[in-house]
């Protein structure tokens, strides 16, 4: 199986406070991943590290086998390779839906304005937001917000999406548009790397499971090895009190 | 007062009066144009993110504290002194003999930027964080981020207090009489110089100062409402053709 990342002995600190201590996994092609783990257990500090939103304190992060926290690496090439999606969509405000999805393609891939739209409109189709083109975030729901930019990721085709808490900052019936989305793009063979805290869903889609505790890995397994038979008594723990 | 008077003013000196106003208005145009292109320049200037390297980070701080002077200087210190050191600066200590229009452009023009490189970065920073992250996010760098992204939000938001400065320049580009611009005010003293008559023609330069701010203020707040776009957007119905 093909390596698309490779987290080794990853380190952050803010100030004194280390957030994340000794990370150390991999995400393969095609494989859909989900972190779950407690509040502050710094999994979203992992997915902020691995785009280099956050600027990780020690260890690698190889992608296809290079480390990109070598001085000189491109971060702008390698960050069109990673697509973000935020807990709080973070919509470029000055734009429309399409252009949210289009500026990205034009601006860094150089794609030409009428190749990005028809990029953009591929996946727009794919999340429901095709006849909404011509709004405004500020004119959107949150679940619309959040599924025109998981299209805005997708349509600078990386090579895997990294989603931090996507559902998070919706309201409880406006969740499960989202993840019907996400499920349907997991089917597809995308890699994905999802942080949450929808248990069901992870169980569902994820080939794999990373509990994240106190900024370490704890226990990493498949879906059926972590929900029904976890080894350690801190994923037991989060499991009973989550799933209840 | 004396209406005649008035009359007669208007009557007799109405181009020398109108070639003021727009003298007047031409400088605080350009002015106010050129100082905002200063302020965007020096707002994207001091919110880039510090690099890691030695010789980038001392460039960069160099050009910070550099800025900082600027804005430091030209704020604290009067329009119409800034006008006496600069014009007659240049030319007894640098034998420049500066043409008075382009000193005239050249003082209003720094002094609006020294402000309105303050009030771009108060827009920088007021913009929200994941603004920045999302076009990270997708590749951009310090620059397309702030073209492409943030600072169209910018320029909306501090539109207000641009046609601010462009009003308070209206207003202010009457020092440049102390060097013989032939804005309004310096027409008006002409006028009034000539006939011995203070209050009429100074009556008459109040109103036509009053038409131009007041013009200004609606013609901005108009381009204001064209930048926020309609209220609401039309659904496709059939996105098959896009």
């Amino acid at each position: 199986m093909e390596r698309v990342l490779e987290i080794v002995h990853l380190k952050k600190s803010f100030g004194t406070h280390e957030v994340l201590k000794d990370i150390n996994f991999n995400v393969n092609k095609g494989e859909v991943v989900c972190i779950i783990g407690p509040s502050g257990s710094g999994k979203s500090t992992l997915l902020r590290c691995i785009n280099l939103l956050e600027k990780p304190s020690g260890g690698k992060i190889l992608y296809k086998g290079k480390n990109i926290l070598e001085e000189n690496h491109d971060i702008y090439a390698y960050r069109t390779k990673l697509g973000m999606v935020f807990q709080q969509f973070n919509l470029f405000n000055n734009h429309n839906v399409l252009s949210n999805c289009t500026v990205g393609q034009i601006k860094v891939l150089k794609r030409s304005k009428k190749e990005a739209e028809e990029v953009a409109m591929k996946y727009l189709r794919v999340v429901g937001m095709e006849q909404y083109i011509n709004a405004k975030p500020k004119q959107l729901s949150g679940g619309q917000k959040q599924r025109v930019a998981i299209a805005r990721a997708l349509s600078m085709e990386p090579d895997v999406m990294l989603f931090d808490e996507p559902t998070s900052a919706l309201d409880p019936e406006l969740v499960d548009e989202v993840l019907r989305v996400m499920k349907k793009l997991a089917q597809t063979g995308l890699t994905m790397l999802i942080v949450t805290h929808e248990m069901e869903f992870a169980k569902e889609v994820a080939d794999r499971i990373v509990f994240m505790d106190k900024g370490i890995i704890e226990e990493e397994g498949s879906p059926e090895e972590i929900f029904n038979n976890p080894k350690k008594e801190r994923t037991r723990d989060f499991l009973r009190r989550t799933l209840k | 007062m004396n209406f005649e008077w008035i009359v007669k003013v208007i009557t007799n000196y109405w181009p020398m009066f109108l070639r003021g106003a727009g003298m007047t208005l031409f400088i605080s145009l350009l002015g106010t144009i050129f100082g905002f292109i200063i302020g965007l320049i020096s707002g994207v200037i001091r919110s880039m993110p510090m690099p890691e390297s030695g010789i980038k980070k001392a460039i960069l701080k160099f050009v910070n504290i550099i800025l900082s002077i600027y804005v430091e200087v030209f704020r604290g210190t009067p329009m119409i002194v800034q006008a006496m050191v600069i014009y007659y600066g240049s030319a007894q200590v640098l034998n420049i003999n500066m043409n008075r229009l382009a000193a005239a452009l050249l003082i209003v023009s720094i002094n609006t930027g020294a402000y309105m490189a303050e009030i771009v970065r108060g827009g920088i920073v007021s913009i929200d964080k994941g603004q920045f992250e999302a076009a990270y996010a997708v590749g951009m760098n310090h620059i397309q981020t702030m073209t492409n992204v943030v600072l169209p939000q910018v320029i909306r938001n501090i539109l207000p207090a641009t046609g601010n400065e462009f009003v308070i320049n209206i207003k202010d580009t009457s020092v440049l009489n102390v060097i013989s611009v032939t804005e309004l005010y310096f027409q008006t003293k002409t006028v009034a110089g000539n006939n011995f008559r203070f209050f009429e023609p100074f009556f008459v330069a109040c109103v036509l100062y009053f038409i131009m701010t007041f013009t200004v203020t609606r013609i901005l707040r108009f381009v204001e409402r064209k930048l926020d776009g309609p209220e609401n957007f039309t659904m496709i119905y059939n996105p098959m053709q896009i």
